[in-house]
């Protein structure tokens, strides 16, 4: 999608070379692909006209710089500026002075606000606090009780009145609970409503004016459209927000939605949710929301998952193989599971700057494709594993019958071991290690 | 309810329900197409904002542009009121084309339907919103729940069939959601029920594991009583942007959708990305949320729709 918005880019570009400096006139079909970028990305309507006024006002008059392309050159001052809309690069909770700091979790139905709440009370926990979780939302069947297996899940206290009790009452009660306990953070999940639900609006009012939160964090998922702007800002208009929490960015919506967020509240988003188990709570990085809302590619997170999942050990192992030239099929294999562990090859391949766009064109990664690989290499005995050139005709067609697929994948399984095999040597010899590194980690095409 | 609110029918529900997104969507219309005799270039573009704003996507948005500007010059229209008409109709034949009927009736055995979408989209409500409906109508029905991940997920829907005085087949949190399936679709063969609904948990169309476990619910199903599901209902959040196309598409490449429950329309989201939904996918629009109680959801009527967002 990056490759694709930077070629639109070029394309809307392609007279630009060779004039001086960048004028409204010359990026205007430039501005109109970027709108529409954002536009696709779910950042509001209203939003993106200024902002694109923005970048005109900030991008005309400067001059064309003969190093990089035009688009470049854009797509650059829209980076920056998407960045600057964003704010500071991390904003912490807001801890009271005297414990216990209250929070309360507000938003629209299904944002996520309970299993944040879950997740909130389990990072505060591993930092030493002792949380508190309070059940107030009485509306939803069984909404308590979720909260309560959260809590539990997360070593939290919990506290409710039930769904017979009154959620002001609740979360008034929860100080006093909270002392008992020696709770030092509290943490108030309320019902989802709609900001045009007087009623209910009225019920989260008193709430917050009975006890006076730290926090108040509006909860909403990075899939929301254009409506964004709405409801928070009726929400923001009823209740001082402190924070937004974006949840299930996890997905692949660009989530535009942030950008609206922050600017219709002025609130800082202070969490991500990023998946559905109690520790998939991250901390938001302007930066790499930006990528994503371009298209770019978000290719920090990738290094990071990468990191995360594989092996350093083992790492370590293949790179000594590899440069032996030692690697065989119990590696390739190895290194195939490795990679699956990081998560679907679709999803991995999307992260890739410049794959996007060979997704959208159809180009498909199979999944499956593994499941063979992995059936035709454990169908092999451990000798041949190891000695792939030894694999002739007839233990092709035992391997084929043993893994219960054909002599033609067998053939294809070993081909793909062999180019990567190729592709490794290439690699080992060419990459000068800082270098590599460097150009690794930075963004493309900035 | 009372009766004279049953008696408005649905309506006149939807248009109240939908008052909020009306004067919003059609005050806007009405400025740029009325305010001005004659039709300009301007009023082309205020009409793009405005579909982009209802969540219609860009693409969709410029392509039902295009056909309006391409009519207002093949047919002369000066009136800006007829370019209403025109982009009105536009909308309401986009959304007819697809088949929406809902029988709940299978022929032989249980009619099954399968309730799927990612995490908060109104799932468990919309399933049992639509048992108590036709408990209402005189079916009998069964509850599934599927949802044995999320933590009190078969609690919600339990006291849903509570309420509806409908048997539940839950099992135990963690265990597998095609057993859960399978069991509840011999169990109203057994009992000889006319309905089952399964809920299942929320997934993000993104991960591939759980996509496959809702296919193999869905295959599990069909073991047990060729020919089911016989529907599969994908529930989109109203506030959805444009990842509900990819939602869409990769949930309707694992599951047999027959059609998109539309939910939380009493707020200010239009839903509009369910109009390029089924442009661009060809699946229909079935039923769509527009409250709480178990009648705001309704059968959705693209010319209703239509008309009520712009009159």
């Amino acid at each position: 999608m990056f490759e694709s918005l930077t070629q639109k880019l070029d394309k809307a570009f392609r007279n630009l070379r060779g004039q001086g400096k960048l004028t409204e006139k010359n990026i205007r079909d430039g501005l109109q692909e970027i709108r529409a970028a954002l536009l696709e990305a779910d950042v509001n309507y209203k939003v993106v006209k200024d902002f694109i006024q923005d970048v005109q006002d900030k991008a005309v008059g400067q001059e064309v710089l003969k190093s990089v392309q035009p688009s470049q050159q854009l797509v650059k001052i829209v980076h920056d500026e998407l960045i600057k809309l964003m704010g500071e690069e991390h904003a912490p909770l807001r801890m009271a002075q005297k414990p216990p700091t209250q929070i309360m979790m507000v938003g629209l139905q299904g944002q996520g606000k309970t299993t944040t709440a879950g997740k909130l009370a389990l990072q505060l926990k591993k930092k030493g606090h002792n949380p508190l979780l309070v059940g107030a939302d009485v509306y939803r069947p069984a909404a308590i009780r979720q909260l309560e297996i959260v809590a539990e899940q997360a070593g939290a206290e919990f506290f409710t009145l039930g769904e017979q009790g009154d959620p002001v009452d609740a979360c008034i009660m929860a100080r006093g609970e909270a002392q008992m306990r020696g709770s030092d953070v509290i943490i108030m999940d309320t019902a989802g409503r709609l900001h045009v639900d007087e009623q209910m609006m009225g019920e989260v009012r008193r709430i917050a004016n009975a006890v006076k939160p730290d926090e108040i964090l509006f909860t909403a998922n990075a899939m929301t459209g254009q409506d964004a702007v709405n409801s928070a800002k009726q929400f923001n208009d009823a209740l001082p927000l402190t924070g937004v929490v974006l949840t299930q960015m996890d997905g692949d919506a660009r989530g535009g939605a942030a950008i609206s967020l922050i600017k219709v509240t002025g609130c800082p988003i202070k969490f991500i949710g990023t998946g559905e188990k109690l520790d998939a709570l991250d901390t938001f990085h302007p930066q790499r929301m930006a990528d994503q809302i371009l298209g770019m590619g978000d290719v920090v997170s990738l290094v990071e998952k990468a990191q995360e999942v594989v092996d350093q050990d083992k790492a370590l192992k293949f790179q000594e193989k590899a440069r032996k030239a030692s690697w065989d099929l119990e590696d390739f294999l190895e290194q195939m599971q490795q990679v699956k562990k990081m998560g679907s090859l679709g999803d991995l391949m999307k992260k890739m700057p410049g794959m996007g766009k060979l997704m959208d064109q159809g180009f498909d990664v199979d999944d499956s494709q593994l499941k063979y690989f992995e059936a035709i290499i454990y169908s092999m005995t451990p000798y041949e594993r190891r000695n792939p050139k030894l694999i002739n005709g007839s233990r092709r067609r035992r391997i084929a019958a043993g893994s219960g697929t054909s002599v033609q994948e067998v053939n294809r399984t070993l081909k793909e071991f062999e180019q990567s095999k190729k592709m490794i040597k290439r690699m080992m010899k060419g990459g000068g290690k800082k270098k590599g590194k460097r150009a690794g980690m930075r963004m493309p095409g900035l | 309810m009372t009766e004279t609110e049953e008696k408005r029918g649905f309506f006149g529900r939807l248009r109240e329900k939908l008052v909020k997104t009306r004067t919003n969507l059609a005050d806007n219309v009405r400025r740029v197409l009325t305010g001005r005799g004659r039709i300009g270039d301007e009023a082309f573009e205020e009409l793009e904002e405005i579909l982009i704003q209802a969540d219609i996507g860009v693409e969709t948005t410029l392509a039902i542009v295009a056909d309006l500007r391409a009519k207002a010059k093949q047919e002369r229209l000066e009136d800006t009121e007829a370019l209403v008409n025109v982009l009105k109709d536009d909308l309401t034949e986009a959304l007819s084309v697809a088949d929406r009927s809902l029988t709940w009736e299978a022929g032989e055995g249980p009619h099954v339907t399968l309730v799927a979408g990612v995490n908060g989209s109104g799932k468990t409500t919309t399933a049992g919103k639509i048992a108590q409906q036709l408990k209402d109508s005189g079916k009998t029905v069964l509850l599934a729940a599927a949802d044995t991940f999320r933590a009190a997920a078969a609690d919600q829907l339990n006291i849903w069939a509570d309420r509806v005085g409908a048997p539940i087949i839950r099992h135990k949190e963690g265990a597998d959601p095609g057993s859960v399936a399978y069991d509840a679709v011999d169990a109203a063969i057994s009992r000889a029920i006319d309905c089952v609904l399964i809920d299942t948990a929320g997934r993000l169309h993104t991960k591939t594991n759980l996509m496959n476990e809702l296919e193999k619910v869905q295959r599990v199903t069909g073991k047990r009583l060729p020919g089911a599901p016989h529907e599969v209902l994908l529930v989109l959040d109203a506030t959805t942007g444009q990842n509900g196309l990819q939602q869409a598409k990769i949930f309707a490449e694992a599951l047999n959708v027959t059609g998109i429950v539309l939910t939380k329309l009493d707020g200010t989201a239009k839903g509009g990305i369910a109009v390029a939904i089924q442009k661009q996918l060809g699946i229909p629009i079935k039923l769509i949320g527009v409250g709480e109680t178990v009648h705001d959801l309704q059968p959705f009527d693209p010319r209703e729709f239509v008309e009520a967002l712009f009159n």
